[in-house]
C-alpha cells in the first residue's frame, strides 16, 4: 500500500493490489470469514489513505458478489471443479479478475467522488484503473502461481 | 418463530454484508464532514509512525533535490535579510499588520496527488503548537491547510483537494479570486471568480490574498498559464501553474498567525444574516 500510493506517478491510474486477497480466498472457505476479513482489510487501507470507509465498502461488495463471478467464469458447478483458482484455464481467470475488479473500482470511485455531475470522471478512473489493476493482478497470479503447477 | 430463525440462518451472509456496508458508509460520511472522524485518519499514532518510517527511506533517496531546494531557499532568505532595512524605511509591509507571523518547521511524510481529495501528512503536531486550520507552506509556495492533528503528526488538506478553497490575488493589481482544483493535473490549479476587469497576462504571479486568518498576504502560489471567461462571461477562470512541484515535497512550514484566535472570536460575534 505504501509503495502503491506512489505508483500513481504514471498519469492518473491508481492500482489497488490488495484485492488479490479477496480473489484468491479459497473457494470452499467460510463466506462469513471472507466478508469480515475483507471489510477489515478495506478499513485498514482507508485508515492509511484518509478515505473514511470507501475501500471497506468496495471490498465487502466485491467479496459478497464473488460467487457470481466464480459462477460465470468457471461454470455453475465451480465448487466441485475449482480446487485452486490459479490452476484454472487462463480465459476463466481473466473474466473472473476483470469482473470482480471492475465492481470494486466502480464502487470505490463513485463513493470517493460522490457527485452525479462528475460521472465522466468516475467512469474514466474506473475503466483505466481497473484495467491496470487487473493486469498487475494477473501478472502476480502468473508469477506466484507457476511453481505449484 | 422457527421460520424466522431459519430465515436469518439462510440469509446470514446477506445480513452480514448489509451490516458491513452500512458500517463502511457510516465511516465514509463521517470522514466527509469537515474536521470530524478523528480516530480514523492518518493523524493517528500507528499510521503516523509507519509513514515516518517509510518517509525516512524516501527522504534519503531525495536528499540531493531537497538540498538544492534548501540552498535556493537560503539564498532567498539572505536576499530578504538584505532588503529588510530598506523595507522598514520605505513603508510598513503588509505582514507587519499581523504583528509577526510564526513559522513552525515540519516535514511532509506522506503525500497524495492522484485522487480527487488529496491529503498530506506532516511530522509535527500539537506538541509544536500546530492546530487545526493553520496554513502550510513549502519553500516554494503554499501546500494546504492543516486538518486533523495529533500530538506528533497532522494531516493537511492539500490545495489539490476539491474541498479546498483559498483566497488568492494577482501580484500586480490586487484583484481577488478563489483557488480551486479541477482534479486534472497535480501541477495546475484554477483561480475562479476573478473580475473580468482584472488585467491578466500569461506568466503573471499569483499570491495569497491575506483575507483570512490562515495565510498572511503575499505567499507565492504560482504563475498564470492560461485564462478564459467563464460561462456567465463576467468572471475569469485562470489556469495556474504551481511554483511547487506537488509530487515532490519535503520540508514545510506551518504558519501560526498570532492574532487568528482573536479575529475569529471577533467575527463570531457578528450575527449571521443569511
Amino acid at each position: 500500500m505504501l509503495v502503491l500510493n506512489n505508483v500513481a506517478l504514471f498519469g492518473y491510474i491508481v492500482p489497488f493490489l490488495y484485492v488479490i486477497y479477496i480473489l484468491r480466498f479459497p473457494v470452499t472457505g467460510n463466506r462469513s470469514v471472507l466478508l469480515i476479513s475483507s471489510f477489515l482489510l478495506g478499513l485498514f487501507v482507508d485508515i492509511f489513505s484518509n478515505t473514511g470507509g470507501v475501500h471497506a465498502v468496495a471490498s465487502v461488495t466485491m467479496a459478497y458478489s464473488r460467487p457470481l463471478f466464480l459462477k460465470t467464469s468457471f461454470g455453475i458447478s465451480y465448487e466441485y471443479n475449482v480446487v485452486k483458482i490459479i490452476e484454472m484455464p487462463l480465459g476463466g481467470i481473466i473474466t473472473y479478475v476483470l469482473g470482480a475488479v471492475f465492481v470494486h473500482h466502480f464502487i470505490l470511485f463513485s463513493l470517493e467522488v460522490f457527485s452525479l455531475s462528475q460521472w465522466a470522471l468516475v467512469l474514466k478512473s474506473t475503466l483505466f484503473s481497473a484495467l491496470f489493476s487487473s493486469l498487475l493482478i494477473l501478472i502476480s497470479f502468473i508469477l506466484f502461481g507457476s511453481k505449484k503447477r | 418463530m422457527q421460520q424466522l430463525i431459519n430465515f436469518f440462518i439462510r440469509k446470514r451472509h446477506f445480513l452480514l454484508f448489509c451490516v458491513l456496508v452500512l458500517l463502511g458508509l457510516f465511516f465514509t460520511f463521517q470522514s466527509r464532514s469537515y474536521h470530524s472522524g478523528k480516530y480514523l485518519s492518518a493523524a493517528n499514532g500507528i499510521s503516523g509512525t509507519l509513514f515516518s518510517w517509510t518517509s525516512g527511506i524516501s527522504d534519503y533517496l531525495n536528499l540531493k533535490t531537497q538540498n538544492e531546494l534548501l540552498q535556493i531557499e537560503n539564498s532567498q532568505l539572505r536576499e530578504a535579510v538584505g532588503n529588510v532595512n530598506s523595507i522598514f524605511q520605505s513603508q510598513a509591509s503588509q505582514s507587519t499588520l499581523w504583528g509577526g507571523v510564526d513559522y513552525i518547521p515540519a516535514r511532509v511524510i506522506n503525500n497524495n496527488y492522484s485522487r480527487t481529495k488529496n491529503y498530506l501528512t506532516i511530522k509535527g503536531g500539537e506538541k509544536l503548537g500546530i492546530q487545526t486550520s493553520m496554513g502550510v507552506v513549502s519553500p516554494n509556495g503554499i501546500l494546504g491547510i492543516t486538518d486533523k492533528t495529533s500530538s506528533g503528526y497532522a494531516t493537511v488538506l492539500s490545495i489539490l483537494n476539491t474541498q479546498s478553497s483559498i483566497n488568492a490575488k494577482l501580484t500586480k493589481s490586487n484583484h481577488f479570486g478563489t483557488l480551486q482544483w479541477d482534479t486534472r493535473d497535480p501541477n495546475i490549479v484554477q483561480l475562479v471568480d476573478v473580475q473580468r476587469l482584472a488585467p491578466l497576462a500569461i506568466g503573471d504571479s499569483i499570491v495569497t490574498g491575506g483575507r483570512s486568518t490562515i495565510f498572511p498576504a503575499g505567499i507565492p502560489i504560482g504563475a498564470i498559464e492560461s485564462y478564459e471567461l467563464d460561462q456567465s462571461g463576467n468572471y475569469y477562470v485562470v489556469q495556474i501553474k504551481l511554483f511547487n512541484d506537488m509530487t515532490n515535497l519535503g520540508p514545510a512550514y506551518v504558519i501560526k498567525m498570532p492574532d487568528a484566535a482573536e479575529i475569529q472570536e471577533l467575527e463570531e460575534t457578528i450575527p449571521d444574516e443569511e
